[in-house]
This record gives structure tokens, sequence and C-alpha cells, in this order.
């Protein structure tokens, strides 16, 4: 396994958000977690990338055979995991190319190898740029910095592009997206898709599971997975709600 | 009263014996008699009570401190790699060097211009008549700080520019400290003189090698003439261990600009003390500033500024960057005068705390006497977002790249309006290499290692 959470236990200022949570996602698969407001979600996603401010009471969450909770967030990423944020934050004045050169090379650095040249990083950013369709203007300006919420979902899908994760998590980078954006980011997706990596989306949507085929939907209902199913799940979402499977829980 | 009788004592010794050197014109004679007794009256502003303009900087380690007079022969030893290692530096400037607040004409760089650049000294001898008719005619000898600088100048700058020249080679006096023993007072003094409608680029550096001990004392007279611009450059990065007391008097005529940015570091205890006097319609003025502190320094950024006429705007943008248990000050008044109709007036100062220790004292404030007028005032002060530590964080940067490149990015606002590269270049590496999040032990030293 790529991710395995075991029983995974969180709170808040003592109050459970996450009660029992478990969730293995094996290497080359794209899994979609669904699910109401306020069950859970980010704080599952922002527990995996490291986010201080959450207390772990129980359970593990084991990254390529180790365990991630011990680990500082930058630790982790460089491990491979990647978390594109649902509401990116902004760095003023924080120049885009630096803050993604810096980036790249600290995980290059890991893995032994030396900086990008000046060039090297050129070139891929120019890539990257260009594929998420961001405006180069706007590149100008610090990381974020008074992006529109949609540019922002694109700063993050450059950052995925460049940095491309072995984990990928993706806390509703569908929302709020107009349709060419969203053809965008699962494009991304799909074209991340390799034997090797993986891929966990958090949405509200089940549009977006029209481009990106997903190996498993679960729905998390108030702080645990309360159904695990294939792509057919989310389409009884759609058409349902999640009143049926609280019903049934 | 209040020096002590050690430290006053130094200062008529120093008096008496350049009064006694002779050699130079009555009228300047006459205007260092004046500041010496005003000196003598007043002293340094050391009371703490009834004392406004220095409520928030106790300068009683100045005041209790002997200072030696430099000789003639300061510059002597001091090498241009020196120089460059210590301030910014661009050939193609005009740049003269004082060591010590002694003229070393072998550092400095004379490139063509349409500016006139003298040394005080010099402009004196020349044509002492106009120098007698501007010296002191902004600086005003109140402060005693001031007026010791007036008792006791040695040498400085004279620019002026013809009326009507245009965009000119910029303008760089780079007064320096020697950092030799026993420890040295200096006493810079500059006049800058923009004629009608022209335009001049003026940077002042103050510099220092790291750990010296030494007080400069600078006053800077601009007069900017009808229609005139200048933009002027201020780049302080005294020793710690130093003492900096700078007085910036500007005055502008009608349709006149003022454009000037401050960089700050460095300095135990330092005085940026800006007055601008708008006394023409349609004039306006912009000053920046950036100040970073660290460790146990102080640092003061006192600033006046007095609407006179109407039209006129005035904008105050500083940011601060506070580390160790430093701290900082922000006092920027305004004043409209009851003539001053369709003033525009804007004050900020936002500070970035980076430790528990750290304090700012920021004090915008207005004093408006037109009914007719926009004002606005804002001060911020807090520590580094966490989110965005995180954020940056998940990316895979250490804590301390994160925070520096935080810190880069809120310095960067000030930084990137630089137009002279040189200048922003240099103040950029002393920001990262200095302020590296938590402790900035020795800012100057990393950043000269990495020139
Ligand atoms: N830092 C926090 N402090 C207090 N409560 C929190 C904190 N983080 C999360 N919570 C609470 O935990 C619950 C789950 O929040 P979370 O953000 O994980 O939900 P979500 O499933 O992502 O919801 P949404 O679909 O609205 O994004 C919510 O009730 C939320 O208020
Ligand atoms: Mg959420």
């Amino acid at each position: 396994m790529l991710l395995e959470i075991r029983d995974l236990r969180v709170s808040v200022d003592g109050a459970e958000i996450l009660k029992g949570v478990s969730l293995a996602v094996a290497p080359g698969q794209v899994h979609a977690i669904m699910g109401p407001n306020g069950s859970g979600k980010s704080t599952l996603a922002n527990v995996i990338a490291g986010r201080p401010g959450y207390d772990v009471t129980g359970g593990d969450v084991v990254y390529d055979g180790e365990s991630l909770l011990d680990m500082t967030p930058d630790e982790r990423a460089l491990a491979g995991v990647f978390l594109a944020f649902q509401y990116p934050v902004e760095l003023p004045g924080v120049r885009n190319r630096q803050f993604l050169k810096s980036a790249m090379d600290a995980r290059r650095e890991r893995a032994g190898h030396d900086n990008l040249s000046a060039r090297e990083f050129d070139k891929m950013y120019r890539e990257a740029v260009r594929e998420v369709e961001i405006g180069e203007e706007l590149m100008k300006r610090g990381v974020n910095e008074g992006f529109s919420g949609g540019e922002k979902k694109r700063s993050e899908m450059l950052q995925l592009t460049l940095i491309d994760p072995r984990l990928a998590l993706l806390d509703e980078t569908d929302s709020g997206l107009d349709i060419d954006a969203l053809r965008l980011v699962a494009g991304i997706v799909n074209r991340r898709r390799r034997p090797d990596n993986a891929t966990v989306l958090v949405t509200h949507y089940q549009r977006i599971l029209g481009h990106i085929t997903p190996d498993y939907v679960h729905v998390l209902l108030d702080g645990k997975i309360a159904q695990s199913g294939g792509r057919e799940l989310a389409l009884k979402l759609e058409e349902k709600g999640y009143e049926w499977l609280k019903e049934g829980s | 009263m209040t020096h002590s009788p050690t430290a006053y004592e130094t200062y008529e010794a120093d008096f008496l014996r350049l009064a006694r050197r002779g050699g130079e014109p009555a009228w300047l004679r006459e205007i260092r008699a004046a500041a010496w007794d005003r000196f003598a009256e007043v002293g340094f502003p050391t009371e703490t009570r009834g004392n406004e303009p220095w409520k928030y900087t106790n300068v009683g380690p100045i005041a209790r401190s002997a200072f030696a007079y430099p000789d003639d022969g300061a510059a002597d030893g001091v090498s241009p790699a020196q120089v460059k290692a210590l301030a910014p530096w661009d050939d193609g400037w005009t740049t003269l060097v004082f060591v010590d607040g002694v003229y070393a004409p072998a550092l400095s760089r004379i490139s063509a211009g349409a500016a006139r650049v003298r040394t005080i000294s010099g402009a004196v001898a020349a044509d002492g008549v106009a120098v007698s008719e501007r010296l002191g005619r902004c600086a005003s000898i109140e402060d005693g700080f001031t007026a010791v600088n007036t008792a006791l100048m040695r040498d400085g700058a004279v620019v002026e520019t013809q009326d009507d020249s245009g965009r000119d080679t910029p303008v760089h006096l780079v007064f320096m400290a020697s950092g030799a023993s026993p420890d040295r007072v200096s006493y810079p003094r500059t006049l800058a003189l923009a004629g009608r409608n022209s335009r001049l680029t003026l940077v002042e550096s103050y510099v220092g090698p790291p750990d010296a001990r030494y007080f400069t004392n600078a006053v800077v007279e601009i007069a900017v003439s009808e229609g005139a611009s200048v933009e002027h450059y201020r780049y302080m990065t005294e020793s710690e261990k130093a003492f900096h007391v700078g007085a910036t008097r500007v005055r502008l005529d009608a349709g006149a600009s003022f454009a000037s940015t401050s960089f700050a570091t460095g300095s135990r205890i330092a005085r940026n003390d800006l007055n601008v006097h708008i006394d023409g319609e349609g004039a306006s003025c912009l000053l920046k500033g950036l100040y970073l502190t660290s460790g146990s320094q102080h640092l003061d950024n006192h600033i006046n500024i007095d609407h006179a006429k109407p039209h006129c705007s005035s904008d105050q943008f500083f940011k601060g960057i506070l580390s160790g248990r430093s701290r900082a000050v922000f006092s920027g008044r305004v004043l409209v005068r009851k003539d001053a109709q369709k003033t525009v007036a804007r004050q900020s100062d936002k500070n970035l705390l980076l430790s528990e220790g750290a304090r700012i004292n920021t004090k915008p404030s207005l004093e408006i006497y037109a009914d007719d007028i926009q004002a606005t005032h804002g001060a911020t002060a807090g520590a580094v977002a966490e989110d965005a530590l995180f954020y940056m964080r998940s990316r895979g940067l250490d804590e301390d790249t994160a925070r520096q490149l935080l810190v880069a990015g809120f310095a960067a606002e000030i930084i990137d309006s630089i137009s002279l590269d040189a200048l922003r270049e240099r103040a950029a590496l002393t920001v990262s290499s200095g302020h590296a999040a938590t402790g900035a032990k020795s800012q100057q030293g990393r950043a000269i290692a990495d020139v």
C-alpha cells in the first residue's frame, strides 16, 4: 500500500472529528472521498499533510511503510505527500518562481540530485504554466496574491504538476471551477496516473468523476467512512443525497 | 543641561579646538558658535518627562559616552574593497566617500553628470557666500543633536542641480565608520539643492564594520525648488554597536516632489528623524521605509510632515521586521495647517514581529486645522502567519527557508520599488542574509560574507 490509514482518531480542542477512519490506497489508484460539509474530509487531508492544531488520539497514518505522524510537514512533503488546499494560502511578496524552485530543489536534494539550473527550471516552469493555463502576468505577483478562487486552484495544479508527488491529496480542487478549469484539473489527474503513484480527491461533485474514473469512492459521514464502493456510489449519492446513508447507519 | 560632565567636556574641547584652528570664514564660525551655545543650553534630549519627540527613545547611552573627534588621516588604510563590502556601489554613479566624516578622494568616484557635487569644505572655500545662505536653512538647531552637528561638523557634501536639468547620474554619499578605537563620532552634513524643474537622484549610505562602536550624528538638508523632483534613498546598515542619529530636513516649493526610501538595519540605538516642510502649492512627498531590527537594537523612525499650503499630498509607507528583543518606533505625525485645504495625507506602518520579545511602538498621528482634506492612517503588527508557514512547509520547504521567504516577501513591497539596481540588490541581500527568521545574530557579518 502507498497509504494506509488505520482507525484514525483526531480531535480539535477536545472535540472528536475523525472517529476511526480506515482507508488503504494502493499505488496506481485514484480514490474519491465524498461527504457532507463538516464531516471531516479536510481534517483527514490536513492530518495526512501534517497541519498543526490537530490531536491524533488514536490510530496511524502509514505512507510507504512508515508512519507519517511523527514527521514534520516538510518531511512528509519530501517523502512525496502533496496536499492541494481547499483554501490555498496567499503568500504576499513571495515570488512564484523562487517558491517553486525552492520546493523542487528541496525534493531533488533529498533524492541526492543537484539543484535545477535556472535554465532547466525555466523550461519546466514555462511548460507547467502553459499546461494549467495560468496567465504569466498573474504569476509575477506573489504566490496566490490577490488570485481569484479559480486562479488559486490553478496555482495549486501548477505546483502539483511541477512537484509531481507520489501521493496527491486534492481537497475540493474542483469546487468553484468553471467547466474548462474542471476539465483541466481532470486532465492533470489523469495524466499523472502512473503505476507508482496515487491520487485522493476530496469532492462534493459527481461532475468531476465524469472525467476521472476513480477506483474507489468513499463516503465520510460524521468522522467515519460510512460506505465505500465504485463509481456508481457517486451517482447514487448524486441522486439520493446523504440521507439514505445516515438512515442506514 | 543634561549631559554627563565628561562627555560634555569632550564636546566642548572639540569645539574649542575647532575654533582655535581657524581658517574658516567668519559666517561659518558664527553659525558654529550659535549652534554650540544652543547645545550648551539644551544638551542631548535625555529627559524622561515632557520630552515628547524622544518619548520612546532613551539617548542616555549616547549622552553618557565620550567619543573621539577623528583626525585628518581617518581614511588612511581604508580600501575600496572595504567600502564596497559595506555600501552599495555602482561605477556609473558619482560617489563621494567619507570615512569618519573625513572626505576620502581616493575612495571616491566622480562620474559625468549634470549635478554639481562638492564637499562642504571645498564649497565653503570656493564660494562661501552661496553656502552660507543655504547651510542651516532647513535644519533648525533647536534639537541638541542637530546643534552639535552644526557646531562640530567637519565635512560633507553639497549637491546642486541647475534649473531645468533632467534625469541625471545618481549621486551617492557614503558615510562610513572606520571602526578605529577609541570610539569615534562623526558629523556628516549634506546640503542638496534641486534647482527649478530639475531632477536629482540622491543616495546616502551610512555604514560601518561589524562590531565597531561609534556615533554617527548626521544632518541632511534638502531644498526642492519649484517643479523639481528628488528621488532620495537612505541606506543605513551601521554596526550593531553603533549609535546613529540622522536628521533629514526637507523643504518643498510649489509643484515639487520628493520621493524617499529609507532602508535601516543595525545600530544599538538609531533614530531616523525626517521632517518635510511642504511650503508650496501642488507639492507632493512619498516617504517609504523598511526597518529591520534584531538582538537588543532600538530604531526610532520619527517623521513630521508639515502641510502649510493647499493641494499637496503626503504618503508615508513604512514596514518593520523585528526579531530578538529589539524595539522599533514609528511615529509619523502629519500637521495640516489652516491654509492647507485639499491636502491628501496617508500614513501606514506595518510590522512583522519574528519573536515574542520584539516590540513596536507605532503611532501615526494627524493634527488637522483645515476642513477640506483627506487623511487616512493605519498601523499593524503581527507574527508570521502560521497558515502561510504550513502551506510552504507542505511543499517541502524547511521552516527556516519558509520564514526567510515570508520575511523577504514582506520586505519586497518596499525593496522592489527601489529603482537603482545596485541599491535594490544590496538591500535585498541584507534582508535575506540577515533576517533568517529567528535571530539574525550578525546580519552584517553574513551580508559581507555573501558579497
Ligand atoms: N481547527 C479547527 N477548530 C475547530 N473546529 C474545527 C477545526 N477544524 C475542523 N473543525 C471542525 O471539524 C469538523 C470537520 O471539518 P472539516 O473541515 O474537516 O470538514 P469538511 O468535511 O472538509 O467540510 P467541507 O465540505 O465544508 O469542506 C467541522 O465541524 C469543523 O468545524
Ligand atoms: Mg473541507
